[in-house]
């Protein structure tokens, strides 16, 4: 299998289902002539020509709504929006719009679109470029919230995203373009809304997903050197948000940490917990812990950037504590 | 076109009375005064034409093509309405009639209408997307980003702006800073019209020409000066107008105005009376058929949340 990296597995996965599918295009900032600005779309432009890879203006709702009107209509646009901080521009359009008309209609109208966006901190752009806003649009029921860790993950759940009919923010780590990974080659489509165990263990249960995974794989090398072993699980999809593997490996450790990279208060941490707390309350031996961004804007400054932000330590001290 | 009007006009009289009795709930917007607007627009449309609006719906439904059944059916909330009763009266649509919705966000279709345009466009069909809004529409960003975007693109769109005069309870005048909407297009470089909303010839005619200019050249925006009657919705106050200003208006009443014309085209009175008279049969079936509907159930609420199996 090739080692690829988490840049060249989304972008095989949007070359190999726009060659499948004529209804497929891309619209969005910065996706042609320039080859998208994390480059996930380089040559695309060049090949599938400028009807299929569309340049648009800076205008975040037009965006949304013109993919939203197009998807209805019977074509499968996959909308790049730069990073998930503009997606408050077209917030409206996403949670409003995309993840009610199936449902409001009675079921007549289906938009199968894509939201592709890219989210996180960790970069130095400042408070307004590097937020992890995952956990609010996973609230809407309607839409369905993608948020891949590793580039096999990326590239199954980006060519099951495109030929979903629901409407699908599919969010990509800002700093994880450069994550390598082994992806299989060709048709490789994996089911969304399953979460999957990425690392086996007996110990402790970490719930986690996108850069979390990164962290928390680290930190359990780490205390696999005291003989710690940490069940790792990946959500992959937060909304469908599935449970079972997390139920699975929880009643077998009975000890949990959750490690997300959007804030703490109100986030998936929470809510991982509260399922925990509400389903498997007769298997809790330790309260669950969360492992979060601090509460703050995230600052420019390198060192206060890194301090607000979840690091391997944080999680290594989080098992500490439940153990 | 003559039945069509007096049908909105009758079915909003009797949604009102049963908002009244409570029967109806939310938000209710009435159409009575503006029954030219989309009677005359829609009329000029060929089949294939796409026809999406903002919350005041149920006559553009009507003028698509959904029996008034569905729409009151829809109203109560029934089962056997337009949106399986999960719509209610700002959200009524039918695809198969080409009316893609009843948005009750104020100028968030415009963005989605620009999106049917680019999606018939990029499918090399030959459909127009006919998008209306109010006035009030006019003053927020997605107006702005959709017209830019249909221009740019030279998307298949007729915007159709229902200028009403008030967008809500404010005046044109105190919320635009220009109050004859059509100049906006001239910004996007983009061919407009005025035409009046009361006579529904005229709103006929501009349209045909406009939609035929769309098909054949792109974007197109027509302003259409029209009135209602009543509210902006059933609980409005009505502070921000005079009676006076509403019973001139009333004079110019669009079912007046083309009865007029029709009995000096020669049809004889008798003739129209007889078609207020099926109209109001077919209200008072509409009001039966939708009373007489099961009510959703439980599994229902559950149902159509996402389209994957």
């Amino acid at each position: 299998m090739a080692k690829i990296t988490m840049r060249e597995a989304i972008s095989q996965a949007l070359w190999e289902e726009m060659e499948a599918d004529p209804s497929v295009f891309i619209l969005g900032e910065e996706v042609g002539v320039w080859g998208g600005s994390y480059a996930v779309t380089k040559g695309f432009y060049d090949h599938f020509g400028p009807e299929r890879v569309r340049d648009t203006p800076i205008a975040e709702a037009a965006i949304i709504g013109a993919a939203i009107g197009a998807a209805m209509v019977g074509q499968r646009p996959v909308a790049e929006l730069m990073t998930i901080n503009f997606a408050f521009s077209s917030f409206d359009h996403i949670v409003n719009e995309a993840a009610k008309l199936h449902y409001m209609f009675g079921g007549q109208f289906k938009v199968p679109m894509v939201i592709r966006t890219v989210g996180g901190g960790g970069r130095q752009l400042g408070a307004t470029h590097s937020q992890t806003p995952d956990a609010i649009f996973a609230h809407f029921p309607g839409l369905k919230v993608v948020a891949p860790g590793t580039p096999a993950d990326a590239k199954g759940l980006l060519k099951a995203a495109i030929r979903s009919n629901d409407p699908i923010l599919f969010i990509e780590h800002a700093t994880m373009y450069q994550t390598r990974g082994e992806v299989p080659e060709g048709d490789y489509v994996i089911p969304l809304g399953k979460s999957t165990i990425q690392r086996p263990g007996k110990d402790v249960t970490i719930i986690t997903y996108s850069k979390g995974l990164e962290i928390s794989m680290k930190a359990a090398d780490e205390l696999a050197k005291e003989g710690i072993e940490l069940e790792i699980v990946d959500l992959r999809c937060l909304r469908p948000l599935d449970m079972d593997p997390v139920f699975e490996s929880f009643k077998k450790t009975n000890r949990a940490v959750v490690v997300e990279e959007g804030w703490k208060s109100f986030g998936v941490g929470s809510e991982i917990a509260a399922r925990i707390y509400e389903e498997a309350f007769d298997y809790v031996d330790a309260p669950v812990k969360r492992v979060a961004q601090d509460e703050v804007p995230l600052p420019y400054n390198r060192t206060l950037e890194q301090e607000a932000l979840p690091q391997v330590a944080d999680v290594i001290a989080a098992v500490k504590e439940v153990l | 076109m003559y039945y069509q009007m007096v049908l909105i006009r009758r079915v909003e009289e009797r949604g009102a009375e049963l908002y009244q009795q409570g029967k109806i709930g939310g938000f209710m917007h009435l159409y009575i005064g503006q029954e030219a607007v989309s009677t005359g627009l829609i009329a000029a449309r060929q089949p294939q034409d796409r026809v999406i609006t903002a919350y005041r719906d149920h006559g553009v439904a009507l003028n698509c093509g959904i029996p008034s059944n569905q729409i009151m059916a829809e109203l109560l909330g029934k089962v056997t309405g337009t949106s399986k009763g999960k719509g209610g009266s700002m959200h009524m649509a039918d695809t198969s009639k080409n009316f893609w919705g009843g948005h009750a966000i104020v100028g968030a279709h415009l963005p989605i209408a620009a999106g049917f345009a680019l999606g018939d466009q990029y499918g090399h069909r030959d459909n127009v997307t006919i998008c209306m809004f109010g006035d009030g529409a006019t003053n927020i960003g997605y107006f702005h980003e959709a017209l830019n975007l249909s221009k740019a693109w030279n998307l298949p769109v007729l915007w159709v702006c229902e200028n009403n005069l008030y967008g809500m309870g404010t005046a044109v005048e105190r919320a635009s800073a220009v109050s004859e909407i059509r100049q906006k297009a001239v910004g996007y470089g983009m061919p407009n019209e005025r035409v009046n909303g009361m006579d529904v010839m005229e709103v006929y005619e501009a349209s045909k020409k406009a939609i035929e200019t769309v098909r054949k050249s792109g974007p197109f925006l027509l302003e259409i000066m029209t009135y209602r009657f009543r509210g902006h919705s059933m609980g409005d106050p009505e502070r921000y107008r005079k009676q006076e200003e509403v019973k001139k208006w009333e004079e110019n009443d669009p079912i007046g105005i083309f009865r007029t014309y029709l009995m000096g085209k020669k049809i004889k009175e008798a003739e129209l009376d007889e078609i207020e008279a099926n109209v109001d049969a077919e209200v008072i079936k509409s009001v039966e058929f939708a009373e007489a509907s099961p009510e959703p159930t439980t599994a229902d609420l559950y149902a159509d949340i996402y389209a994957d199996a």
